[in-house]
């Protein structure tokens, strides 16, 4: 019954049923087996964090392809294969590295099925890590999905539990569209909860309400869902009810959840890790002020890291990013309650 | 000055889950006097929330835990005894509370376990012991934990299986047909692996009407039937459960769903309601459960396959539990039966509304036929 797994485990865990279920899902990407030509078990590595291990040999080379160091000529590849039938998983390990590939994910796969009148299916996921925490510098810890939520045709799915991770990654695989996959690294270890052992899926575009509050809303998203649950704990201490909303998926956006909770709640707060401008917080924002201003008691506030690149120095990657006590602050603010 | 005249209220284990529980409401002043079945104290879980009610009559003298205390599971909430018991007794019965919580902590450590029944899993748990076991069998959309007020006390004083029916919680989805047949088999099955000749069974709803079934089919596997909010004696049953169970994909939808099940407005929890979703979200869940409401309840109706009548032409003993306000099936079902038992202030889950009673009632109907084993004496 309950059986706590780490988001990591998961992951893995779809990863085994999906490829058990449907011989046409391949798997490709760097080191996603052995890694670098290293000597000793042929799947040693299992991706730069360990995710793929144990698939190539369970499936073995032809479904697990550990590809050279070319984004742009395997993503290209798995694009190719989903059209012509296949169910490719492409793991492109940071999502900061997606520049050099965005002619066949923006130009061709998220176009396909629009262009071609529908005759044209193209189910491809693209995993891929994001996030800071992880002291990886400006070039390895961005979260830079509101790129890809700006482009129609692409579906952007970010996990916030290993529950979650395991039945949207099924979803994603079983569905005919292009999907990007959002993996924070510092959640594979950090986040575990209740997985069911067998096969099930989350549907996309469905919206978890977290934790039903009356107050205020709080739409967070990722990692930060857990930083608002904290916040949450400590705002009811203080008799602030907060309803907290994790999308699941950006695009598509379960619009509908999060303005019946603001019609209620009357207050939105916006927690995102992504820069801010032309972010997710700033779009989310744009829906709720167009859509549910007769709602608004208080004006939105977002969370979010200042739009800088991301510091390398431990103490100013923490300061950068959103806090339990930073979103604290910006509920207070929002419902009046702030220390004047 | 006996222990027995003092008597410790304690918080419950509702399911193997949980560990702790929070008090949200008082009902009885301390000194207060209490009639058994009263309701003294409301608790809540991550999975449920009930009241618990007196067992024994006397004064509430002494209320340890207080509104908002989270207390761990057979903590102490409460003290129970009459007047003429001294404080110092009571105090001494404090002391001593301790080591015996340890003792019977024991009776709900068992884990579900899935065995394999022909060519699927099916999900069980089973707790204490005696002869003759008791099986209990939920409804369309319920699960072992359908019986979470009932299997601690029923386990006190007997073997108690409680299974999740094919389609229904960690049992697979494999249902066959989806008729009684079939769940019947599954039953069976179980209780072919677990070495049970005989049980009493004890169907709610849906999970009656496959009791009666097993009855029919297999007289001497029954030593006796508890049909509660029974399926399969008549024909009307609350379609708009039904269909609405099936077509819910939120929380918010279940939860309507839900509440046509109880007299009262409950407090569902969000986690009961996540885990029938989450139970939705499985391969091949929905469509095993659409096919047993296809078989059950085609059209919104049940299907007559005889078994009103097979049970009025079975030699098997049995009784029948009703709630008052049962809104999914017409408790006048029960018109015509014998050993008939009506509760006010309950719908359809009445086993989880009334779990005292209902209780009361099934030991009470079965320890006279045997199967019982005497609860060691404390010493």
């Amino acid at each position: 019954m309950a059986r706590i797994l780490t988001m990591r485990k998961a992951l893995s865990e779809a990863f085994h049923q999906v490829m058990a279920e449907d011989p046409t899902v391949i798997m490709m990407g760097e080191d996603i087996a052995g890694g670098m030509g290293a000597p000793g078990e042929l799947d040693a590595w299992g991706g730069d964090l360990g995710i793929t291990k144990g698939l190539i040999g369970k499936f073995g080379a032809h479904r697990v392809l550990d590809t050279p160091i070319s984004e742009t000529a395997y993503l290209g590849a798995a694009v190719g294969a989903a059209t012509a039938g296949l169910r490719p998983i492409a793991e492109l390990m940071f999502v900061d590295f997606m520049g050099v590939c965005f002619d066949p994910l923006l130009n061709q796969a998220a176009k396909f099925r629009y262009m071609f009148g529908g005759k044209t299916k193209t189910p491809l996921v693209i995993r891929t890590q994001f996030g800071a925490g992880f002291r990886a510098g400006a070039q390895h810890s961005q979260s830079l999905y509101p790129l890809f939520a700006h482009i129609p045709g692409l579906k952007c799915v970010i996990p916030a539990t290993a529950y979650d991770a395991k039945g949207l990654m099924i979803a994603a695989v079983r569905d005919d569209d292009p999907v990007i996959f959002f993996e924070h690294k510092v959640m594979y270890d950090e986040v575990s909860d209740d997985v069911p052992e067998r096969s099930y899926t989350v549907p996309l575009g469905e919206a978890n309400i977290v934790v039903e509050g009356d107050d205020v809303t709080i739409v967070a998203i990722g990692r930060m869902v857990h930083f608002a649950i904290k916040a949450a704990k400590q705002l009811a201490k203080e008799g602030i009810s907060c309803e907290i909303i994790d999308p699941r998926t950006i695009s598509p956006l379960d619009e509908e959840t999060i303005l019946e909770s603001v019609e209620r709640t009357g207050r939105l707060v916006i927690v995102d890790e992504a820069y801010p401008r032309c972010g997710m917080a700033a779009d989310i924002s744009s829906i709720v002020a167009e859509k549910g201003f007769h709602a608004l008691r208080a004006p939105i506030r977002k969370v979010t890291p200042p739009h800088t690149p991301i510091p390398f120095a431990p103490e100013l990657e923490d300061l950068y990013l959103p806090s339990p006590e930073k979103i604290v602050a910006a509920v207070r603010e929002t419902v009046g309650a702030a220390q004047r | 000055m006996t222990a027995d005249s003092i008597y410790a209220i304690t918080m419950p284990k509702w399911g193997m889950a949980m560990e702790e529980g929070a008090v949200v409401a008082w009902h009885v002043e301390e000194g207060a006097p209490i009639a058994v079945g009263e309701e003294i104290v409301d608790v809540e879980s991550t999975k449920a929330a009930s009241g618990i009610e007196a067992k024994q009559a006397g004064l509430l003298r002494r209320r340890i835990a207080e509104v908002g205390d989270v207390v761990p599971v057979g903590g102490l909430l409460a003290i129970v005894a009459g007047a003429e018991i001294s404080d110092d007794a009571i105090q001494e019965f404090l002391a001593s509370f301790e080591t015996a919580t340890a003792q019977s902590e024991a009776v709900d450590s068992q884990l579900p376990r899935r065995v394999a029944v022909g060519d699927r899993h099916l999900n069980y748990v089973e707790q204490g012991v005696g002869e003759v076991p008791i099986v209990l069998l939920h409804g369309f959309g319920g699960n072992l934990n359908s019986w979470l007020f009932n299997r601690p006390e029923l386990a006190a004083r007997h073997r108690v299986i409680a299974l999740d029916l094919p389609g229904h919680g960690e049992s697979d989805e494999k249902v066959g047909a989806g008729g009684a047949a079939d769940l019947a088999a599954a039953v069976l099955g179980i209780m072919d692996a677990l070495q049970i000749g005989r049980a009493h069974l004890v169907g709610h709803s849906m999970g009656g009407a496959v009791a009666i079934a097993i009855a029919a089919d297999q007289p001497a596997r029954v030593r006796s039937l508890t049909l509660v909010a029974s399926a399969g004696l008549g024909p009307e049953i609350d379609g708009a459960y039904i269909s609405g169970f099936l077509a819910a994909k939120r929380r918010k939808d279940m939860k309507a769903v839900i509440a046509r099940l109880f007299a009262k407005e409950v407090m569902v929890s969000d986690r009961m309601l996540e885990d029938l979703i989450r139970m939705k979200r499985i391969d091949g869940a929905e469509t095993a459960l659409c096919r047993i409401a296809e078989s059950f309840f085609p059209g919104g109706r049940q299907i007559d396959s005889g078994l009103r009548a097979a049970l009025l032409g079975s030699p098997i003993s049995y009784q029948v539990i009703w709630g008052r306000e049962d809104g999914v099936i017409p408790w006048r079902h029960a018109d015509g039966l014998a050993n008939v038992a009506t509760l006010d202030g309950a719908g359809h889950m009445v086993q989880m509304e009334k779990p005292s009673a209902v209780n009361r009632l099934i030991l009470d109907f079965i320890e006279p036929l045997g199967g019982m084993v005497e609860p060691a004496t404390p010493t």
